[in-house]
């Protein structure tokens, strides 16, 4: 059964704050609301299992990181570090986020409805059932992608602060060996990295999408098939070794 | 027209056999991982193949006739100063494949010098008496992570002292030892249990290396050091809270500077499963954390662990040495570690670019020396311990390394040597033929968990006896006065900037 606390984060450290929401949900609270939330760090860290949070205010650095199951709502912009080598769960930022989204994410899903800053999404990898899927409303910063494991990167540019911004930044995708980054209506070549080129859809890319943008958009409260009434493209690895001649026995 | 490389014949060993002593058994052919010896069919013996010997000695350690010598190839080049032998070689490689050269195991060169070697330890007479460890009580107990400044008490009802003051998490070990991060892929699964079970067994902590801990490990938690670098392979919740403390590895020794790379043939199902990642894929890790480009950053993550594991472990961030070394384990200090470990430019790796490898990093001791140096002049030295890495090869240099200022070591190649490594250095073929850094199932099974767990357990105890001698010389009955105490040490033959750099006296001043 489904146990709400309201917490008021007003005028309250990070260490404390996460002290109280540790404590609520070992005595059994499920749905927890953050109020006047200001910039704490580490908001549902490490936190795991089936619990729900919603966050009204600006949450700090390293929100989910390591995050294992709960579902966080965030009313307002989000920091860098969102979702930090995280394992499970879902993230929805009603804003935009900063940089590093994602770092080494492993499973669950981040659905942000604006801009995301630099480094987003790198090093994300999936495994076995674990499948990461982040969702930018709005345009990215330089190195989306980077290193890219395993996973989905699915980019729309429509929700952005960014007008005269590419839909992505330099070095897109660069050293990545697993997963796809999907772009909906392109992106310029001159910003993908080296080796990597776009390449339209197959039948079963667009189930995936369709798939993933009907949940985004229910959550964001978005028209679904105003997102999909575009063309996407996607940008895949060309080798899951893409070092494997680098190198000669000395 | 010549079909053979020019450089076919300039291997490093050749392989001698007495032809009167070998019996043609094949046991060569079946421990040579590389097909160095093969059966040759219309001749009926055995033979080899020199261009393919490693000098791994595997052969010769298990020939049951002494019949095999394994040599370094006794063909020289016109002798050159300059263009030593393997700097022709490197080139008649490169020149035929365009790679990056690929060394295993820590840097061989000998012109940068070792300072364990030019250090001297003390011992008392006459003055002070020195003490018999076989009689009296020895304390090598150690205590990693921060320190308080000072201790507060109260008064219980009884009048009986309290301590007020609130205590940090430490870790305790039995010994100022720890065996050094080697990952479960770069090394097989057999010598992770054997280090567990014998850090155990001793009451010290083995590190898991950056690819994650398999579930059957968890159980040896309070003497495990879990590691998180930049890939984060096998880093979720569970991870962070097995070990009795969490170590961000941010560089590395023998390759400062770059990201790690196991090739995908040694990622094998078990493999997979601690790492989470897929089979047969490589797994890269970046060069940085890319959640990490400043000191603020490595305190934002710092600190996510601490939450992550409700402040119960201390956090260590291991760093290569390097020229600034000082101030980034005063920034690291500051960003909230416990505990500082730095490895030297001789450190162990499975795989690394041999430039790097040769002519990245400084030597441990000058790094060690700078650090504690730095850490007390800013009067933060309390609130990390330091562990030393890189080139540790008998107690004696772990005597040194504490009246260096180390409060612990980490030593890796000696644990694998313990275990029959021969420094041939081709950890990165993924076929060593003493079962070590490989995961081949057929390989592997050359470790046997328990024979290797009491090899390092023996080594531990003796390394122990010896520093308990040392200290007992030099009239201490504990570790804790030997930290730190360079009065202890004196040099031989370095000069004026070294010893000032070391922080220590020539000999017989």
């Amino acid at each position: 059964m489904a146990k709400k606390i309201t917490l008021d984060a007003s005028g309250i450290y990070y260490r404390q704050l996460n002290e109280q929401i540790r404590e609520a949900v070992a005595n059994g609270a499920t749905d927890i609301v953050l109020k006047n939330v200001n910039g704490q760090r580490y908001l549902a860290g490490a936190m795991d299992g089936d619990l729900n949070f919603e966050i009204q205010g600006v949450p700090g650095q390293d929100m989910c990181s390591f995050m294992r199951g709960p579902k966080v709502r965030v009313k307002a912009n989000a920091q860098d570090g969102v979702g930090n080598t995280m394992d499970d769960g879902t993230v929805i930022i009603e804003g935009l986020a900063g940089d590093v989204v994602g770092y080494a994410m492993r499973g669950g899903k981040i659905f942000i409805k604006g801009d995301v800053g630099y480094r987003v999404g790198i090093h994300m990898k999936a495994y076995m059932e674990k499948l990461p899927t982040i969702v930018i409303g709005g345009k990215a910063g330089d190195f989306l992608g980077e290193y890219m494991a395993g996973g989905i990167i699915l980019l729309l540019g429509m929700f952005s602060d960014k007008p005269s911004e590419p839909i992505a930044g330099r070095s897109l995708g660069t050293g990545m060996h697993g997963g796809v980054i999907y772009v909906r209506g392109g992106v310029p070549k001159e910003q993908i990295g080296p080796g990597l080129t776009t390449q339209p859809l197959d039948e079963s890319d667009k189930l995936v999408i369709q798939g993933i943008v009907k949940d985004y958009a229910k959550e964001l409260g978005l028209d679904a098939k105003a997102i999909l009434a575009a063309d996407f493209v996607k940008i895949k690895p060309f080798s899951h070794r893409p070092y494997g001649n680098l190198y000669v026995p000395a | 027209m010549l079909f053979q490389p020019i450089n076919r014949n300039y291997h490093d060993f050749s392989i001698v056999r007495d032809k009167d002593a070998c019996i043609n058994c094949k046991v060569c052919i079946r421990q040579c991982a590389y097909e160095a010896h093969y059966w040759d069919e219309s001749r009926q013996k055995v033979m080899h193949d020199n261009a393919k010997c490693v000098g791994c000695h595997r052969c010769e350690a298990l020939c049951p006739t002494s019949a095999l010598l394994i040599q370094k190839k006794k063909s020289d080049f016109k002798d050159n100063a300059l263009w030593k032998p393997e700097f022709i070689k490197y080139i008649y490689k490169q020149a035929d494949t365009g790679g990056v050269l690929l060394t295993g195991m820590g840097s061989p060169v000998g012109n940068i010098p070792v300072y364990w070697d030019k250090l001297l330890l003390d011992a008392s007479q006459v003055t002070n008496p020195s003490i018999d460890p076989l009689r009296e009580p020895m304390e090598l107990k150690t205590f990693l992570g921060a320190k308080p400044v000072k201790l507060e008490f109260t008064k219980t009802k009884d009048g009986s002292p309290k301590l007020k003051t609130k205590l940090t998490p430490n870790i305790e070990l039995n010994y100022p030892l720890m065996f050094s991060a080697m990952s479960f892929g770069s090394i097989n699964f057999n010598l992770h249990i054997a280090m567990a079970r014998a850090a155990t067994e001793l009451g010290i902590c083995y590190n898991t290396g950056e690819g994650g801990l398999h579930k059957t490990l968890y159980q040896y938690g309070k003497n495990t050091i879990v590691q998180v670098a930049s890939g984060r392979f096998g880093v979720h919740r569970d991870f962070l809270n097995a070990g009795a403390g969490i170590e961000i590895k941010v560089g590395q020794g023998a390759k400062p500077g770059i990201g790690g790379h196991l090739p995908g043939e040694k990622i094998n199902e078990m493999v997979s499963v601690t790492r989470m990642v897929p089979l047969g894929s490589d797994a890269i890790s970046p060069a940085p954390h890319h959640d990490i480009y400043s000191i603020e950053d490595l305190h934002q993550l710092i600190f996510a662990l601490k939450e992550a594991s409700e402040y119960r472990v201390p956090v260590s961030v291991k760093i290569a040495a390097v020229h600034n070394v000082a101030a980034i384990a005063s920034g690291i200090v500051r960003a909230g570690a416990d505990i500082v470990a730095i490895d030297g430019m001789r450190g162990g790796t499975g795989a690394a670019p041999g430039m790097i490898r040769d002519n990245v990093g400084i030597p441990i001791e000058l790094a060690l020396a700078q650090v504690d140096q730095r850490l007390r002049d800013e009067g933060i030295r309390n609130r990390a311990s330091i562990v030393a890495a890189g080139g540790i090869r008998c107690s004696a240099d772990v005597v040194k390394a504490i009246a260096l200022g180390a409060d612990a070591v980490y030593f890796a190649t000696a644990a694998l040597l313990a275990v029959g490594c021969t420094l041939c250095g081709k950890c990165y073929t993924g076929k060593c033929s003493w079962g070590i850094a490989t995961n081949d199932a057929k390989l592997a099974k050359r470790q046997n968990p328990d024979v290797a767990a009491k090899k390092l357990v023996n080594l531990v105890h003796a390394w122990g006896h010896e520093i308990e001698e040392m200290l007992g010389g030099m009239g201490l009955n504990s570790i804790e006065s030997l930290r730190g105490n360079r009065d202890k040490l004196r040099a031989v033959g370095l000069s004026d900037t070294e010893m000032d750099i070391l922080g220590v006296k020539h000999a017989g001043r």
